[in-house]
């Protein structure tokens, strides 16, 4: 079928058959649940379907059916999202496997409704795993792969699957809807360890004192652990079923011999691979290094690649103020403990929808490789911004 | 007795519901209701934040096991019924 990451979102949902969808509505979301609605009216799917009067309601009753014992899904997006902080902690906290699409969109002021990140990282510490997408295809097959890996015993924690704002929510590709029948087989219904049960009064969320609350967030930690396992066992498990797989953690695109790779998350990346493509053809040893995980980060699979490239080139589209890109800083503190790593530096681009078109990354990659030889001056630089020197156009 | 984070559930769950925490101790204030000159109006037991107030016969009851004595009746009450005593005191 040709759709919309927002319709590949609405379909991975249905195929995974969430049982309580509890949204609301926010630009570029809004034909997720719009289509899950539909679904929902039509009888083609069996789940209920709660509006609420906002997005921190959404998730609070998500929280709610998941602990009594139903798979859920929601979506929003930006302001949405940040609304939601709050309950974000206490799905993970509760270890609640909540699956959920962030259409990644710029925050306010100014307005933007367009692509960015700064949603998206500012969730970072929430316990959730955040999976950025490359392609509508991977949005739909994601979903599907984050119930299985969050809903494992050792896991148990939820899963926010970014898909970028209009690039991948409002923009038609190709898209292979698998069978029903597939998906059953691939992912079992949820049955969980505990959940609320009538007749039978217990706290949930209890009070702990100091003595205990630690080995609580202990055991938070080592699901996300476990979590980068089932990552790859689930992925490689998906391949077998459906025939492809999106890379596990950090995707690789041409990075065997590369020289300087470019590091990357989301719609930009299949930008850069035709920009690999292009300068490879021309003799370049460059290559293309996604993250596709950025919750589990990782670590592992980017400092085996730092040690064998001499200039690793991080691309945010979003900025930490104070810091620097948060892929950037993240990936440089990985790679510290690596005897021998690259030069590195970042690159903030495409902030409110930007175009980060195929010059800019050209560009970059040319400026990479002279920053590994001669080493890095001004580690973070914004791209393309006005008033700037105008060498990125 | 703290226990190792193996033995402990995922998710803080306890078996009683949180009725055995007898909230009552943390007062210091105790509301003192005057029966002859309440009016049944109920608004003390639609304010109370802990529903612990019950009525009888329009009347309230206090429950003293979970009132925290923060004297939102007493506060409220248009027929002034309601007095707030310090502990220890008559």
């Amino acid at each position: 079928m040709v759709m919309t990451g927002n319709y590949a979102s609405a379909y991975g949902a249905k195929l995974s058959r969430a049982e309580v969808i509890a949204a609301y509505p926010i630009t570029p979301q809004t034909s997720i649940v719009e289509k899950l609605a539909e679904f929902v009216t039509s009888g083609e799917l069996n789940a209920k379907y709660i509006p609420v009067e906002s997005e921190h309601s959404a998730m609070a009753a998500c929280i709610a059916a998941e602990t009594a014992g139903a798979r859920t899904y929601t979506a929003t997006s930006s302001h949405g999202l940040t609304l939601m902080h709050e309950v974000l902690m206490w799905a993970s906290g509760a270890r609640l496997p909540i699956v959920m699409t962030n259409v990644s969109r710029a925050m306010a002021p100014p307005w933007s409704v367009w692509v960015d990140h700064m949603d998206s990282i500012a969730q970072r510490d929430t316990g959730w795993l955040q999976f950025f997408c490359q392609s509508n295809q991977e949005v739909l097959d994601t979903i599907i792969m984050a119930y299985k890996i969050c809903e494992s015993r050792r896991v148990m924690l939820p899963a926010m699957i970014i898909e970028d704002a209009f690039i991948l929510s409002h923009t038609s590709e190709p898209v292979d809807v698998p069978e029903q029948n597939l998906v059953d087989s691939f992912l079992p219904p949820y049955a969980p360890e505990f959940k609320i049960e009538v007749g039978k009064a217990r706290g949930f969320g209890s009070l702990v004192k100091p003595d205990q609350y630690m080995e609580f967030r202990y055991k938070d930690m080592l699901a996300m652990k476990e979590a980068r396992e089932r990552i790859l066992a689930v992925e490689k498990e998906f391949k077998h079923v459906f025939g492809r797989s999106h890379g596990g953690l950090l995707e690789h695109y041409m990075c065997d011999d590369a020289d300087v790779v470019l590091v990357t998350a989301g719609s930009v990346a299949g930008t850069a691979k035709d920009v690999v493509d292009a300068l490879r053809a021309k003799g370049s040893r460059v290559g293309l290094a996604r993250i596709r995980a950025f919750r589990p980060f990782p670590h592992e699979e980017l400092r085996a690649l730092g040690s064998k490239v001499e200039g690793m080139a991080v691309l945010d589209r979003s900025y930490t103020f104070g810091a620097a890109g948060a892929m950037f800083s993240e990936a440089k503190a990985s790679l510290y403990s690596c005897p021998k790593r690259p030069v590195m530096k970042n690159y903030i681009a495409g902030l409110g929808g930007r175009d980060i078109t195929p010059k800019i990354l050209g560009k970059i990659f040319e400026d990479i490789a002279v920053v590994a030889k001669r080493g890095v001056e001004d580690e973070v630089e914004w791209v393309d911004v006005a008033g700037l020197p105008r060498r990125w156009r | 007795m703290t226990k190792s984070h193996e033995e402990l559930p995922l998710t803080p769950i306890s078996d009683t519901p949180s009725t055995v925490n007898l909230t009552g101790l943390w007062r210091v204030v105790r509301p003192v209701v005057d029966k002859e000159k309440c009016k049944k109006c109920t608004i003390c037991w639609k304010f109370c934040p802990d529903a612990v107030i019950r009525l009888v016969d329009g009347v309230p009851v206090i429950d003293l096991d979970y009132c925290k004595g923060c004297g939102i009746c007493a506060f409220e009450c248009p027929a002034k019924c309601i007095k707030m005593v310090k502990e220890g005191e008559q």
